[in-house]
């Protein structure tokens, strides 16, 4: 599909509204519907058309392996990391009262944490799980 | 009544969409088939007011997933095999457990009761308090990611060992084949 223009070019124009509205989902989830799990899947459906587009190599150039491999580990440990800050702060596992001095302002900061941790550990299992989908069998055409 | 008869049609049409690919051998067009399936689902889900469960269903559904299954394709070709045996006896099977869960409905309260149990327990209490404690408007986002933050925990552990599992099963393959980076 690498030699169509008209879909590279609707490619290269939808991609970046993909991961912007990703953000939108990951940061306005407090207030509308989405959250890390929904930005997560977003982020990694927007580069998995763009591999579909451009050849998986492209694709794994532009989110190399190891950091989507360190993304299926980093969002657990961000996750259970509030957890752990909480009981540090001397309150309960996953206790977000005592994030911040204000318990409020603890909450949000909590919940903000949590959903990039869940969004990390999403989108980085999809593409993984897509990257080694697409490789097999097809290595050795698409590798440069 | 208009979101009722379309939450009928929706339904109607998936029917259609399954039998559909219960009946096909294309496996190409079960694919598609089963995006379609997963967008008349989160047009429902979204009818429904759930519009955080039908983002989640067309993103993963109708999008990821039908992107994995065309990657599976590639590598299984795109034709159903003959079934080896008759499916009478499996038909059965599905007919009467389908039956027995529409029998289990029954005995499910009624679709938005206030007066069901669900609506009892813990939900007012999040509903009145949520907002105060946690500052946070989605209730579901407050939920899943406060009240019930174990549980998140617990789910994103469960997409994290997933993903390790496939990383396991494939990637060995890759390996023996002299590919040893990545």
């Amino acid at each position: 599909m690498r030699s169509d223009i008209i879909l590279r070019v609707v490619a290269k124009i939808l991609i970046p509204f993909a991961l912007m509205f990703a953000l939108y989902v990951q940061f306005h989830g407090d207030f509308g519907p989405g959250g890390g799990f929904q930005a997560g899947v977003i982020v990694a459906a927007a580069v998995v058309f763009y591999g579909v587009i451009f050849g998986l190599a492209a694709a794994r150039r532009a989110v190399p392996e190891p950091l989507v491999e360190s993304m299926v580990a980093a969002g657990v440990l961000v996750y259970a990391g509030v957890g752990v800050a909480g009981l540090l702060l001397g309150g309960n596992f996953l206790d977000y009262f005592v994030l911040d001095h204000d318990p409020v302002h603890g909450q949000q900061r909590g919940i903000f944490w949590v959903e990039a941790g869940v969004a990390i550990t999403v989108s980085g299992v999809m593409l993984k799980v897509f990257y080694l989908f697409a490789g097999r069998g097809r290595d050795f055409e698409e590798e440069p | 009544v208009i979101e009722t008869g379309a939450i009928a049609a929706l339904l109607a049409m998936m029917c259609a969409v399954a039998v559909a690919i219960a009946r096909s051998r294309n496996l190409f067009g079960v694919v598609v088939l089963s995006g379609a399936y997963s967008f008349l689902m989160a047009t429902a889900l979204a009818a429904l007011d759930a519009a955080d469960v039908a983002m989640t269903e067309a993103a993963v559904g109708a999008g990821i997933s039908t992107v994995l299954l065309l990657g599976a394709l590639h590598l299984a070709g795109s034709l159903e095999a003959k079934p080896a045996r008759r499916p009478e006896g499996p038909l059965f099977v599905v007919i009467f457990t389908g039956l027995l869960v529409v029998y289990g409905t029954y005995g499910l309260p009624a679709f938005s009761d206030p007066q069901a149990p669900i609506h009892r327990h813990v939900a007012p209490r999040y509903l009145e308090e949520g907002p105060k404690e946690t500052g946070v408007p989605n209730m579901v986002t407050a939920v899943l990611a406060s009240y019930r933050g174990y549980d998140t925990l617990g789910e994103t552990t469960v997409v994290f060992t997933a993903g390790i599992a496939v990383i396991a099963l494939l990637r060995r393959r890759r390996r023996k084949e002299g590919e040893g980076r990545a």
